[in-house]
């Protein structure tokens, strides 16, 4: 076995109590460890600064998808795969199963998570902007007791992000808001989109990443959510933008005011992958397309 | 090794104890260890897919897996695909059809093609596609691995 391998240390916690233990016991010594496809890459790259870690592969606690009258909680330890095989995702958030099918392939699908991916914290990442469509909450834990925030909230700077050293994210909940679409005027259109722009289809970083959820009532923008990654130093919801097409007529002048107000909310740069320019001509004809 | 822990386990049907780190690799458990050495190392970063082996059932890159996550469970890798002497449907086909030329890439396929046949018997080409996009081949070009669990999927698995 690599020789290395003995600056690290792994203990595997049972259940939440224990693992919450550890990392409160000594905060920042010990960093949580669930499918491994971040961390694994880092550890064979001879990147992992951090030596110890709690394993989070058997806590049950933080597995399944449960639904409730008015909302849904995803496990932190659900995987891509838990994702794509949940019916209740696949009929009421469409936009987390097309991340889910869009994130890696098959292999890691089965391992990689939803709360590694979202304490990853890259920018890149695929989920993030589908969670934030649907305004959805995390659920935060240590042995200090559990707090709610909004996803919006949580990412504020590169890899920054509002979880202390003794927290873990032991689930996201996503509001089942958008039911009563039947109950509304025949003039009523309700539209989602995806779409990840990579270089190839699987396994590619995303040069960008966008989803969206418009409501039309007679071709006047009623609801609209916007949310795009690799375009920022934290996945964004497009704030500006959306404000900018509220009850506002689709057509060609309000869609040139949102491709105008979105340059507020994002800050692309160039990177190996893309460059800030075609990032920003990209995420402008994405949102031109939402709304044509 | 002061983080050394015994690791019990299922492999090809029969059952193994090492005593290791917990976060070697399952791949090198598998290869150094246990010395199964038809399970491939490629990218060493979960982008290639030669190290792909069936952890309880299902395809995972063996080059990211920590072998302390593997405690209790059961793997199949390329040496359990077979059933004695009669090889898996994917296993012909990819000879049938001219699948493997160097053979790295081969092991981890084969695992792949058969877990999609597994969970989905008549996949579709773009659900064959989307099946093995975790798999990485130099060699051949694809179509004759296409091919191969094509035929594979009309000769039916005789597992
Ligand atoms: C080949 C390959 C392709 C990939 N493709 C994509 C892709 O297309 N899109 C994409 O977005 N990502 C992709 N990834 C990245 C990765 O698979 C995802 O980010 C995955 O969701 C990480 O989850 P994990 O459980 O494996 O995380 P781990 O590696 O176990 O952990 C990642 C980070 O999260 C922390 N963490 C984990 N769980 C918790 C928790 N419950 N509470 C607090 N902190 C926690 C860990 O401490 C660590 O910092 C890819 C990775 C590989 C190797
Ligand atoms: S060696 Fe594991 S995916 Fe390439
Ligand atoms: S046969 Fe050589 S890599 Fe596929």
């Amino acid at each position: 076995m690599r020789s290395w391998l003995a600056q690290y240390e792994m203990r595997s916690a049972s259940d939440l109590g224990e693992a919450l233990d550890l990392l409160s016991r000594w905060p920042g010594e010990w960093t949580p460890f669930a499918g491994g496809t971040d961390l694994m890459v880092l550890l064979e790259a001879g990147k992992l600064p951090r030596r110890r870690f709690v394993d989070l592969w058997r806590i049950n606690e933080l597995r399944g998808i449960a639904a409730s009258a008015d909302s849904v909680r995803i496990g932190a330890l659900a995987t891509y795969t838990d994702l794509l095989t949940d019916p209740i995702i696949a009929a009421e958030f469409p936009l987390v199963a097309a991340a889910a099918r869009e994130t890696g392939a098959v292999a890691i699908q089965n391992r990689g998570t939803v709360g590694g991916n979202i304490a990853n914290a890259s920018p890149a990442a695929d989920l993030p902007p589908a969670l934030l469509v649907y305004g959805a909450a995390l659920e935060l834990a240590s042995s200090r007791g559990r707090r709610h925030v909004a996803y919006e909230s949580f990412h504020f700077g590169y890899k920054r992000m509002d979880l202390a050293a003794d927290e873990l994210i032991v689930g996201v909940t996503l509001p089942r808001e958008r039911r009563a679409q039947g109950e509304r005027g025949a003039g009523w259109q309700h539209r989602e989109t995806y779409r990840k722009v990579g270089t190839r289809r699987a396994q590619a970083i995303s040069k960008i990443c966008f989803a969206a959820s418009v409501d039309l009532d007679g071709g006047v923008v009623r609801d609209i959510r916007i949310a795009l990654g690799s375009v920022a130093p934290t996945v964004v919801r497009a704030r500006s933008a959306e404000e900018s097409v509220r009850n506002q007529p689709i057509g060609s002048q309000t869609i040139a005011a949102a491709r105008l107000a979105l340059r507020a909310d994002i800050s692309p740069i160039d990177d190996i992958r893309s460059t800030a320019d075609y990032r920003l001509r990209v995420a402008g004809n994405l949102l031109e397309e939402l709304l044509s | 090794m002061p983080d050394a822990m015994e690791v019990s386990f299922v492999v090809n049907a029969g059952a193994v104890q090492v005593t290791t780190h917990p976060m070697a690799r399952l791949l090198d458990v598998l290869r150094t260890t246990l010395h199964l050495t038809g399970t491939k190392e490629g990218c060493g970063e979960g982008e290639c897919g030669a190290c792909g082996v069936l952890l309880d059932g299902r395809l995972v890159n063996s080059c990211l897996v920590p072998i302390g996550q593997v405690n209790g469970s059961s793997v199949t890798t390329i040496e359990g695909v077979a059933s004695g002497e009669q090889l898996h449907a994917v296993q012909q086909a990819f000879i049938d059809c001219g699948g493997a030329q160097c053979g790295i890439c081969t092991p981890g396929m084969v695992l792949a093609a058969a877990a999609l046949l597994d969970l989905n018997p008549s996949p579709s080409l773009d659900q064959i596609r989307i099946g093995l996009a975790g798999n990485l081949c130099r060699c051949t070009g694809y179509m004759r691995i296409f091919e191969a669990v094509v035929t594979a999927m009309r000769i039916k698995p005789a597992s």
